[in-house]
């Protein structure tokens, strides 16, 4: 039974979860005394006015793509993985070791490798919470908490121990040799009259994340697995039934979860910072939870909520700049976010159902239905299609 | 290694594992009532800005409690709107919680005092300091030497039990309180049944709501009390940004490895808190067994132990039966 049409569970919800977010933003603005209206002037010039200010946005955007698309396929098993943060840490490791120990004759190659190694090192990362949740039913929220901090311990190991070259101070890896660095659109899109992204991090990594959103989408509604996938996180207990085995199922979700988490670090670590630093991360891997949120789940939802968020992170590196909010105040955004297309998703939800149910006048107001979540496991995403 | 390393390391375990106990066992109140609380560790900020705060800007750490205590509460109302009322994912309300509190903190502490997102250093007064409890000695009038000629079990009784913030003791009041409160009153044998078949106590004619939020609260309250510990008891000097630095989860980490029972868990925080302060001493290790033990290992010890523990190596750790699962009154 549809409470609502389709385009208000698409777009009106998600839509006023957004402004909710944004309002109480603005409140907090106000509140240390600075003009909200202001503040998103110079966000939107800072963020989208130019093309400096893309370069940055769609470098940050390519870092969400990637870990809401891993977030996003885990929640279509009902797995939340909340471990993209650990997962593309060391993700970053595979880069860094590939990039560092491997001769790479051209950048095409390096590239191919190093998506090879990001890919599998996230996935690695990803196998034991995965395992632990399917065999022995550990709670996957926990494991990969625990696992995001384990990882941050390991890297900060490597980072000041083995990988750090005799005589830095700094704990990062070498940087890595010219062959492996990657175009950036300052490269792909500059002519000698009219230099353009100049000095920007955004790099030839972007399309490889819109190439990854065309085939999360494919293996999602397209193939055998992502049917069983999503059979899977609607009903545990039918899709056993329709021989649909769970350890399998919750293994190669996650597999493919912590790979997606890992290939981030071909943008930020072998993309931008040509070596792995410290915290490489930078919480991209929880915003990843709001990108999915948000998205809805669906590789398209997520590139455009992945470019919202990139422009809140620019916008918000401008603010920093010109007034006195810290930088800090995207992190509350993203705090709202969470929370309203979320965890509240349920208070703009059953309002407007009711709405739509009065206009309708076909079914009584019914009471809204119940939202039974097993623990360790989030909503299904919404599908318009079944239900 | 001498008595004098011994007695610092004890003393210094004794500090830091006081925060983890009180959010452990904040919790535990939260999780045995089914409500998962990812939370902990926003909370804990939240109360740590604002006890400091308020103590730096009224000059009375009392008065700065009670705002962290209300900041806090505040957070746990909003985890209970969305997890209780609306029925909302816990998981994403906890994370989103902690989100909220470490932007929130630096964006307010640096509008308030511009310091860079901490507040200012807080003097006597302003913060709690060690107490003496009665015959034992207060080993800051004494110099190390003098120290070291003291006996050994007066020595320990000074330094390791006495001379610690009002926290530190009333933390260790809340273990056998709460488990009086859990096992032996009506109020704990309704909480651990919401948390486990919260129709039945529908169908007995409790509300579920009201219990829930009421665990909820408390969970506030002790977050409260452990940011408070973090933030302006002694040695502590006011509030940096980011201070609670992962012990919210280290909590939650220990929460498990003790099966949600409160005197498994105070076993537990003194464990994780031992770790924690040997990750400060890691020259210990070599003087003692000729070993670099890496930092980074030891500050892994507590999740890489939570895993094994998970994993059903060591005794299974079951949760609470209802624990995440919204309740839902009629179909």
């Amino acid at each position: 039974m549809d409470k609502m049409p389709r385009w208000a569970d698409i777009l009106l919800v998600p839509l006023i979860s957004l402004i909710l977010a944004a309002a109480i933003s603005a409140l907090v603005i106000l509140a240390i005394g600075e003009n909200p209206w202001n503040a998103l002037k110079i966000m939107v010039t800072g963020a989208l006015g130019s093309t400096y200010a893309w370069g940055y946005t769609l470098y940050y955007a390519t870092n969400f793509i990637f870990t809401g698309l891993a977030v996003a396929l885990a929640n279509h098993a009902r797995l939340f993985n909340i471990g993209a943060e650990g997962q593309a840490a060391i993700g970053g490791l595979g880069v860094a070791l590939v990039a560092l120990y491997l001769p790479w004759p051209h950048w095409t190659l390096a590239l191919l490798g190093a998506t090879a190694a990001a890919a599998l090192f996230g996935a690695a990362w990803a196998a034991i919470p995965a395992f632990l949740q399917a065999k022995r039913g550990s709670h996957i929220v926990i494991t990969t908490i625990m696992f995001n901090f384990i990882a941050a311990a390991l890297l900060n190991y490597l980072l000041v121990g083995p990988l750090k070259p005799s005589g830095t101070m700094e704990t990062a890896t070498a940087p890595f040799p010219p062959s492996t660095h990657l175009p950036s659109f300052q490269d792909m899109f500059s002519t000698a009259d009219t230099p353009l992204f100049r000095g920007t991090p955004a790099n030839v990594t972007f399309f490889v994340a819109v190439l990854l959103c065309v085939l999360v989408w494919l293996l999602i509604w397209k193939t055998r697995l992502g049917y069983e996938i999503r059979a899977f996180g609607f009903s545990e207990g039918a899709a056993r039934y329709a021989g649909i085995g769970a350890t399998k199922i919750i293994m190669v979700t996650m597999l493919i979860s912590g790979g997606l988490a890992g290939l981030m670090a071909i943008n930020n670590t072998m993309g931008e910072a040509e070596r792995l630093i410290l915290n490489a991360v930078e919480g991209a891997g929880f915003i990843g939870i709001a990108v999915a949120l948000m998205g809805r789940s669906h590789p398209l939802g997520v590139f455009l909520a992945a470019i919202l968020f990139g422009f809140l992170y620019q916008g918000g590196a401008e603010l920093s700049l010109w007034t006195s909010i810290p930088r800090e105040m995207v992190v509350v955004i993203q705090a709202l976010v969470i929370m309203f297309t979320g965890a509240l998703d349920n208070m703009v939800r059953m309002p407007l159902e009711r709405l739509f149910a009065r206009r309708t006048r076909s079914t009584p107001l019914a009471p809204p239905g119940p939202t039974l979540h097993p623990p360790g496991r989030m909503a299904p995403p919404s599908t318009p299609a079944a239900e | 290694m001498d008595w004098t390393t011994v007695i610092l390391l004890l003393d210094s375990t004794i500090r830091t594992a006081t925060p983890l106990l009180l959010a452990c066992l904040a919790g535990l109140f939260s999780e045995r009532a089914g409500i998962f609380d990812i939370g902990l560790e926003g909370k804990m900020l939240v109360a740590a800005f604002l006890s400091a705060a308020f103590a730096s800007v009224t000059g009375s750490v009392w008065l700065g409690l009670l705002m962290g205590v209300a900041g806090s509460l505040v957070l746990s109302a909003i985890h209970g709107l969305a997890s209780i009322t609306f029925r909302g994912n816990q998981l994403i309300s906890g994370v989103a919680i902690n989100f909220l509190a470490a932007g929130l903190t630096v964006v307010v502490a640096q509008d308030w005092f511009a310091e860079g997102g901490r507040t200012p250093q807080l003097g006597d007064g302003e913060r709690f300091s060690g107490i003496v409890l009665p015959g034992a000695l207060d080993l800051r009038t004494f110099t190390i030497a003098e120290q070291r000629d003291l006996p050994l079990l007066q020595r320990f009784y000074s330094d390791v039990i006495s001379g610690h913030s009002i926290l530190v003791y009333l933390a260790a009041l809340v273990v056998p309180l709460t488990w009086w409160v859990l096992y032996r009153t009506r109020f704990g044998l309704r909480l651990r049944a919401v948390g486990e078949n919260p129709a039945a106590v529908d169908t007995a004619g409790i509300s579920v709501t009201r219990l829930r939020f009421a665990a909820v609260g408390i969970a506030g309250v002790l977050c409260a009390l452990a940011g408070a510990q973090l933030a302006v008891a002694e040695p502590a000097a006011g509030f940096t940004r980011d201070m609670t630095a992962g012990r919210g989860y280290i909590a939650l980490a220990a929460l498990i490895f003790a099966k949600w029972r409160p005197y498994p868990a105070l076993g537990a925080c003194l464990l994780f808190g031992f770790f924690q302060a040997l990750e400060a001493r890691p020259d210990l290790f070599v003087t003692l067994f000729n070993l670099r033990v890496p930092s980074a290992l030891l500050s892994a010890l507590p999740y890489i132990l939570t895993v094994i523990i998970l994993a059903g190596f060591v005794g299974r750790a079951i949760p609470p039966r209802a624990g995440g699962e919204p309740y839902v009154k009629e179909r």
